[in-house]
């Protein structure tokens, strides 16, 4: 199985346009969140995960985990562009009885976790690495967390596991555009030296500008990086970003964009 | 209890290759006889039961059926929001054992005692508890589990619970299983290695007459079912070594309460919160907590 060999700027940009669309219809949250990740998922779901759309359970895929539940539009929209299921579907996104809920659902073609609690996604990720070295096989699994998240206990635990264990068919990237829902997580629970931190706990460390698709794809296409290792990728990236307004800017955690606001970002991005 | 099951679970896991081991650096002396035959399917997670449930339910979302194993409250409070989101709410065959149900480590003191364990556990959809009443039933829980892969709870006692049962029974969810003819129209009924204490309740003249009855499967989903066994009746006395609030008796009293014609009182017989906090050996517990007279 291959990956999607996708052109993965545009998918980005299309990701954006149908997340905005999509949090402006339901009123609801975490846009900022869902654009931060839109150029690591782009890169993940168009150029490194060995995925199937029309087998979304294909024994021999990639397994993805978003463990940053609430940011789940940029994963509805990367699976709806990438033809798991129609892009109309995404109209639902928040409806009533809809099974595309504000966390992301593993009632959806293509996800294969639920979450929406932090700190449960790389656990779980660490299980399913687990569960293919012991049965040999060599699919592999990524687990995308959010800087905040790492907060989360369970994350610590998990990322000693996995070392102990030598899972190096297991990657956990990093969202660390440095923002959480209140303030900087610098000001609310510092993470640094974050590198230190995950390097001393025994996995191999990389550092890259989260929206360099190129550097991107380059590093997730040549894991493992020090075999016997899991990785750990810390991607540098804006909250918001593609956005003018959004960028940078705490407020995006929770607001939803009204008519004008939607229009103006639909706007940058058409002329992106 | 201990021993029926990690001889059942080497027992079934010759049979069943996908059948996994994840102690939460618990089962000293337990489970060694997995451990050395099963290396592949053995891990120790150390101090770590969040992720150990996590991993669990990873494992078990690749087709591996997971057993978490720890005492008491280790591996069922400690990681709840993992047993409900990981495990519960995504239909995974991971079953949860608690080693040490009810006030088994009584000495230890509370952080060792399981005595709200069934109210977590039987708030959650697709959640089956298993809690066996003697070794026998810890085989055909065990079974039973194995056959019908999913989310469960399997409670044990300690070690050196009697057989009360000669031959492992045949078990189902919400099923009462007959350990004792008598009154059917007056019977006891318990869950978990508390059957012990029901069949001593039995002794006594007071009760010498009722039947007894376990109940070693039951969830939300077999409260409905209830009913039929109950509309024949005029009495049942339900035993737990739990606390009254969530427990086994409220569960039952609960299924009787979706029946408005239903005669029968349900009186319930669960220990009371001065338990908590308390010391003592198992038996002193459960006296100081009312369940022996």
């Amino acid at each position: 199985m291959k990956s999607l060999q996708i052109d993965s700027p545009d998918l980005a940009r299309r990701m954006r346009i149908q997340a905005l669309q999509m949090v402006h219809r339901a009123k609801a949250s975490h846009i900022g969140s869902a654009l931060s990740i839109c150029d690591i998922v782009a890169v993940l779901y168009g150029q490194v995960l060995r995925l199937d759309p029309k087998q979304p359970g294909a024994a021999q895929r990639d397994r993805f985990i978003l463990s940053k539940g609430h940011a789940c539009v940029a994963i509805y929209a990367a699976l709806a562009e990438t033809g798991f299921f129609p892009t109309d579907d995404l109209l639902k996104y928040g409806q009533d009885h809809s099974v595309l809920m504000n966390h992301i659902s593993h009632k959806v073609a293509g996800v294969e976790f639920s979450t929406g609690s932090l700190g449960h996604g790389l656990p779980f990720g660490t299980g399913k690495a687990l569960a293919a070295k012991r049965s040999k096989l060599d699919w592999r699994t990524a687990v995308l967390l959010s800087d905040g998240e790492l907060g989360e206990g369970s994350n610590w635990e998990a990322m000693m596991f996995a070392a102990h264990h030598g899972l190096d068919n297991l990657v956990a990237i990093v969202d660390y555009n440095k923002l959480q829902s209140l303030t900087t997580v610098d000001k609310t629970l510092r993470v640094e030296p974050l590198a230190d931190k995950a390097r001393a706990f025994g996995w191999a460390v990389r550092e890259v500008d989260g929206h360099d698709h190129a550097a991107l794809a380059a590093l997730l296409n040549a894991l493992p990086w020090e075999p016997g290792r899991p990785s750990f990728l810390i991607a540098h990236t804006t909250k918001g970003k593609g956005v003018s307004f959004m960028e940078n800017s705490v407020d995006w955690h929770y607001k939803s964009p009204s008519a004008e606001q939607l229009a103006q970002a639909l706007g940058e991005l058409n002329h992106a | 209890m201990r021993n029926a099951f990690i001889q059942e679970l080497v027992a079934l896991a010759r049979l069943h290759p996908q059948i996994a081991l994840i102690v939460g650096d618990l089962g000293y002396s337990v489970v060694e006889p997995f451990a050395d035959e099963f290396p592949e399917r053995f891990i120790n997670a150390g101090v770590a039961e969040q992720n150990m449930t996590g991993l669990a339910a990873g494992m078990a979302s690749e087709g591996y059926h997971v057993f978490t194993y720890s005492i008491a409250n280790f591996p069922t409070f400690r990681c709840a929001e993992q047993i409900r989101n990981d495990v519960a709410y995504h239909k995974l065959p991971v079953t949860v054992v608690s080693v040490g149900g009810g006030l088994a480590y009584g000495a230890l003191g509370y952080s060792h005692h399981a005595v709200q364990d069934y109210a977590l556990m039987r708030t959650l959809p697709n959640m089956l508890i298993a809690a066996p009443g003697d070794p026998m039933e810890v085989q055909a829980c065990m079974r039973y589990l194995v056959e019908h892969p999913g989310p469960s709870y399997l409670r044990l006692g300690k070690a050196g619970e009697p057989n009360f049962h000669g031959a492992p029974p045949d078990v189902a969810p919400g099923r009462w299983l007959k350990v004792r003819e008598g009154n059917e129209k007056r019977a006891l009924l318990s869950t978990g290695a508390c059957l012990q204490i029901a069949m001593e309740w039995a002794n006594k003249d007071e009760h010498a007459d009722r039947a007894v009855y376990t109940m070693p499967l039951w969830s939300m989903a077999d409260k409905p079912a209830q009913a039929e066994l109950l509309r024949f009746r005029d009495e049942v006395v339900t035993i737990e070594d739990h606390l009254q609030d969530g427990g086994f008796g409220s569960w039952l009293l609960e299924a009787k309460a979706m029946y408005a014609a239903l005669g029968c009182t349900v009186r319930t017989v669960a220990l009371s919160p001065e338990v908590c906090g308390t010391v003592g050996s198992q038996a002193t517990l459960n006296r100081l907590g009312g369940l022996t007279i």
